[in-house]
Formats: structure tokens, sequence, C-alpha cells
């Protein structure tokens, strides 16, 4: 992973001197509210419902083990214990003090970490594929994209009173893990007809009030212009992006409003300006950024015997042998698995995590992995190279933990923002409704008979909990003061992306539940042999569920 | 006379009277100051850099980042005259507008300018190509 040398240490450290002579003139009065509101967001810090929230960067979703530790240290110094993992990969803490935040800041530089840009008008952490690397499906590893664009994004100047956040997703594999259809930029590494590799990049795409799926902007780019065409749609959006009205303010609106061949027509004018630029990126840069992102030193395994052991395994102890299909996939490397670790146990809000959990990881990840982990946008971590014969080890670890959920990509394995029960900005509570339905769902065979099955929540328009792009999404809406809820069908994030639709008039929160099974129940009738949840809802339309769950009863 | 920050310094300033875009556009003299408002992009001065004496860029909210972007335009174009930013900018982003290419600073409430100056400081080190280190951070890592 990326190690910081001296200038980013140095940019790092200047950034939390920087907010703390801004905090502690906050707090002696001499720095109005509205100025410090940009300035702490852009620090990650938010002023929540009962106490501030710090969101802490997670570049694309890669820690080591030092910082699992760190962050578990925070987390219990300055903190009640436990942490929250975002939907872009970041890590949150709902109870800081704001007078500690710059020590806090310290404390995170000390291991090469920050909350730069976590929040604000500004370009916000990039986010990637939480298998890069590793992935059998990978053209190529973003990571080391990531990380350019990382530097690049950091503290630049021109770009940080934007009309409203910017976000930039990369992906590299023939799946898209990385939902680059649903995000500002989208940046996809794509083999061009030379057989060269190169990027295809998106914009426009977002959620929020108006979801819309991103549009190409540029078919083929060579990779060493990736910087400079960066810039030049910012410098487009940031001259021309709407700032009357921050519903209408993000790119999408204005990639709408000029019509896409007029938006790349300006962007290939100020691209035209930029090309071959200082900005333009080096070979030997290129390498460097790669060079922090190679292969571990991997085992030699057998991949035919590390099957077989991992089968005996499995028969012998069926509940490690389910985890093992549910919760690990194929590794590019024989012998190796990854193995993916839910933190959507029932009776625990999806995402979050404990101090000790976070320990505990630290030392699996250095027994297991390489000293690394990942976080992941479906609210969960992954530890990426574990080898197969030290699988049933680790998983007794887990178990023990409480961090063994066989529910990987099933129903209950949901995306869900904190909502209500922090957010100032949301409508509703979305943790409770989470826990209603995993609570209902708990039975693991029907779970598995539903197959795939994303579930998203978000307790408002803001859409952090990604309802739109969710097969079920979930939406807390506000009827004269009471907390309704919402549902969409037939979202997807994937190379598929499309943007759910609405079922109908919305729900109280105890009716939930009992809406999601009579949803789940007309799939089921309708299905034919293995379709999943998504097809079946491609095929038959919306009308069918609609009329289940709206049924009048006798 | 009006206090602005100049190159570094805190200086008095005859200040001069800039043209609005409109007015400086209906000039037959080009060679005239001229003061940018959000929303009214530099590309008309395009074809007059050379002849320009200052460029003013108003920032009448300091959440609007327009003028960031007109300034790099500005310099980017060869631009080398005074390129002045006025307003409600707060001196927290002194250092992204001198990284942007303003060299002179008036901000509406001149009784800051003493508190405000040290603040082009805050950062020694930025990793993008700028009017004042037109290297990126990595170019410069390469050749250091």
């Amino acid at each position: 992973m990326y190690v910081y040398d001296e200038y980013d240490q140095k940019i790092v450290d200047e950034r939390v001197a920087q907010f703390r002579d801004q905090t502690e003139r906050y707090l002696a009065g001499s720095l109005s509210d509205t100025e410090f509101l940009p300035l702490r967001l852009q620090n990650g810090l938010y002023v929540q419902r009962l106490a501030p929230m710090l969101r802490i960067a997670v570049p694309y979703g890669l820690l080591n083990s030092t910082q699992l530790r760190k962050l578990a240290q925070i987390s219990r110094d300055f903190d009640k214990g436990y942490a929250h993992i975002s939907t872009r990969q970041n890590v949150q803490l709902n109870w800081p003090r704001l007078e500690e935040v710059p020590d806090i800041l310290a404390e995170l530089a000390g291991v090469q970490m920050h909350a730069i840009q976590t929040s604000g008008n500004c370009i916000r952490n990039t986010t990637t594929d939480q298998y890069a690397g590793v992935a059998p499906d990978e053209l190529e590893d973003p990571r080391p994209w990531c990380e350019l664009i990382r530097q690049w994004s950091t503290l630049h100047p021109e770009f940080a009173f934007l009309p409203r956040k910017f976000k930039i997703a990369v992906c590299g594999s023939a799946q898209d893990r990385a939902a680059i259809h649903a995000h500002d930029i989208g940046v996809e590494l794509l083999r061009g007809e030379n057989d060269e590799m190169g990027f295809r990049i998106l914009a426009g795409g977002g959620l929020g009030r108006t979801p819309v799926i991103g549009s190409v902007v540029c078919e083929w780019l060579e990779k060493k212009h990736l910087l400079t065409y960066l810039e030049a749609i910012l410098r487009v959006y940031n001259q021309n992006g709407r700032r009357d009205n921050k519903y209408k303010a993000r790119i999408k609106i204005l990639v709408k409003a000029m019509g896409v061949d007029a938006f790349r027509d300006a962007v290939e004018q100020e691209w035209a300006r930029l090309k071959d630029g200082p900005t333009t990126l080096t070979t030997q840069e290129i390498a460097r950024a790669r060079s922090f992102f190679t292969a571990p030193p991997y085992r030699q395994f057998d991949a035919a015997e590390s099957r077989s052991v991992l089968e005996e395994q499995a028969a012998a102890e069926p509940i490690f042998g389910n985890w093992v299909r549910r919760n690990t996939r194929e590794h590019r490397v024989a012998g190796y698995r990854i193995v993916d670790i839910s933190l959507k146990a029932t009776g625990f809000a999806p995402g979050d995590i404990t101090d000790r959990q976070l320990e505990l990881l630290a030392d699996l990840a250095d027994r297991y992995a390489f000293g690394e982990i990942r976080t992941t946008h479906q609210q969960n971590l992954v530890l990426a190279d574990v080898a197969s014969e030290e699988l049933y080890d680790l998983w007794q670890e887990l178990q023990r933990a409480g961090l063994a959920t066989p529910n990987i990509g099933y129903l209950t394995d949901m995306i869900c923002c904190p909502g209500g029960d922090y957010c100032s900005l949301a409508n509703a509570k979305s943790i409770p409704v989470a826990e209603a339905i995993q609570a209902r769902f708990e039975d693991l065979d029907y779970l598995y008979d539903l197959g795939p099955l994303e579930l998203n929540i978000s307790g408002c328009m803001n859409a952090c909990g990604h309802h739109h792009i969710g097969h079920i999404g979930i939406l807390g809406v506000d009827k004269k003061g009471q907390e309704f809820y919402q549902v969409c069908l037939g979202g997807s994030q994937s190379r598929d992306a499309s943007i759910g639709k609405i079922l109908g008039p919305s729900f109280r929160q105890e009716e939930m539940p009992e809406v999601i099974q009579k949803i789940l129940s007309t799939y089921v009738d309708l299905r034919q042999e293995d379709e999943t949840f998504l097809a079946t809802y491609r095929r038959v339309g919306i009308d069918p569920f609609k009329e289940r769950v709206y049924a009048q009863g006798d | 006379m009006p206090r602005v920050i100049k190159n570094g310094r805190i200086v008095e300033d005859a200040g001069s009277e800039t043209l609005t875009l409109d007015q400086w556009l209906a000039a037959e003299d080009k060679a005239q100051a001229v003061c940018l408002e959000p929303g009214e992009a530099p590309l008309p001065l395009f074809g007059h850099l050379e002849v320009i004496p200052l460029v003013a860029i108003n920032f009448p909210t300091f959440m609007d980042g327009r003028g960031f972007s007109y300034a790099r335009e500005l310099r980017e174009r060869g631009y080398q005259g005074e390129l002045r930013a006025t307003g409600e900018f707060i001196r927290d982003q002194l250092t992204y507008l001198a990284r942007c290419g303003f060299d002179a600073f008036e901000p509406a409430d001149e009784s800051q300018l003493e508190d405000a100056l040290p603040r082009l400081q805050d950062f020694s080190e930025a990793y993008q190509a700028s009017p004042d280190r037109p290297l990126p951070l990595f170019r410069r890592r390469a050749g250091g």
C-alpha cells in the first residue's frame, strides 16, 4: 500500500496545524459559524444531531494493521468505543468532541491518515473495488490510479469551493464493484483498440435528490492524460455548475442542462490547453505509484490440493463450510481466498465495529493477510489475501468475535446510512428499519434461497445509503412531521446500472418488515428457475409487486 | 489609502479604479484595470492580456469558488500583471488563492490584514502545479 514520504507527511502535518488554528479561532469566537462551516467540513467534521461526527478518510478503502489499531485507540480515547464504516469506504466517529478533533487529526497523521476532504463542496475520497489487485476478473489494478488521483485532488487550490460535493470512483475489473455509474466522475480501466490500456471516463452520475446514471464523456483516454482530463472536467464544472440552488448544483444537473455533447466539447476545449502540460503523468510517476501496490510474498500452493483440503474441512464442519461458501471468494492466486467480513450481524447497526473488534482484526490481518485490510462501500471489511489452509483458524477467531455472519451479498447484508438516530439531515431513522428487517429475516436458508439481493436504506434524499441503486431501496421521508418510508425496486449499482422505480405510497416504520416480506414472496412466486430478484423484476416489471403490497386485506 | 497584501507584504495602495467587465468591453482603450464578478469568465480578456495592468476578481461570498478557476485561466494564458482578489474571501483561503495565481489581496475588512498575512504560509508543500510553482510535486520529487 502507499507509504508517505516526507512531502506527503508534511502536507498532512501542516493541515493539522492549520485546522488546530481554525478550531481555536472558532472556539475563541473570532471565526464565525458560517466561515468555520466549510473549513471543518473539509476536515471531515459535521455537527450532528447529538454530537459532532468525524469522517476519517480511508483512501480507496485500504488500511494497514497499524492504522486499524490507531482507529481502535482513537474510538476508545475520544469516542464511545466503536466506529462506523461508511458507504464511501471511510470511517466515521459519532461522538468526538469538537475541541479534541485537532488532537484526533494529529493522532491520525502519526499513522499516515487524515480526514481531508471527506466532506464539503470539494473532491472527496476516491473509491474503488474492494477486491482490487486480487480479483480474478481484474484487467488492471485501479489502486495506483486512485492514489494518483488522491494526491492530485488533495488540497487542490482551484477546486476547494465547488458548487457541490464531488465524488470519483475507479474500476479496473470486468464486474463494476465501485458503482462508477453513480459517481460525479467514473473512471474505468479499459483496453483500447490498439490493445493498450487506457480509461473510459463517465461524468454526471450521482444519487441524491435526482439520481442519474453517468454519461460517457471520453471513450478512451491515454493513461498519462488522466489528471489533466479530470482537471478539465472540474474546471468546466467549477465555472458553470449552478450555485443558486444546492439541489441543482451537482455536475449531473450541469451535464443534463448542457447536454452531454456540449459538455464534452467544453471539456475538450479546456483540456486542449492543459493536455501535455506539467500535470501530464510521467512514466516514472506511474511506475512509482505502481510500486506501492505490488503482490505480497505469496506462498506456493497446489490449487487442487488446497481445494480438496478446504472441501474436507467444510464437509467435516458444515457451519464453516457455509461461511466459506458465503463469505469467501476466489482469489487470482492459487491457494488463496478473499475473505469478506460481514458487519451486518443481527442486532448491530450495519457497518458498526467496536474497538476490540478493530484490534482483533488488526491482529488477524497481521497473522493471515499480510497486515492489510479493506473497507467496502457495502460497509463491510475484507481480508484480501488469506491462504486457504488458514481459513479454518481464521474463521474460528472471527466466529468468537461475532464477525462471521455468513450473509455477504444476501438480503441482510444491507447498506444503511446512520439515519435519524445520528444525522441532522435525515428525515427518518434508518437503523431501526434495518434491525427490524434483519430480525424478521434471520433464517439463513430462506436468505440463501432468495439469492443475491441488495437492500439499501437511506434516511433522506441525500441518499448516503444508496437506496436508488439497491435491488430494493428504502427511503425515509417526512410526512407532516411523521417518519415514513418509501420503497423503490429494480435499482442496480453494477455494470447494468439502473435507478430503482418507486413502488407507491410510503409506509409506517412498523409496516416495513411485512412490506419487504410481500415483495419477497412476490418474487419467489414469479421467479423462473435460478432467476435472481433483479432479473425477475426486470422481466415482470413493478406491477405484480405493487398489486401484492397494496392489496386490500379482507 | 486602502491597505492590501501585495507580494506577501501589507502595503498602502493608491487603489486603481477598475472598470466593470461591461465598461471594459465598451472601452476603446483595453489597457485598463478590470474587475470580474462570479459568472464573468475571463474569456473576453484573453486577447489583451499583455496590456491589462490589473485584473481584480471579486468574491461577493467566500463560498463561490469560480474566481479560483478564472485566476488560473488567466495565468495559464500568460497574464503577467497584477491579479487581485477582492471582497469577502477569508484568510483561510489565502494559500489556495495564491496558488491559483493571485498576488494581491484586498479583503472587504482590511482590519484583518495583520492576522491574515501569516496564513499565506500555512502550507510549504503542495501536490499540484501552480503559477508560482509550475511543476507538480511528482515532477519535483523525480528531480530531487
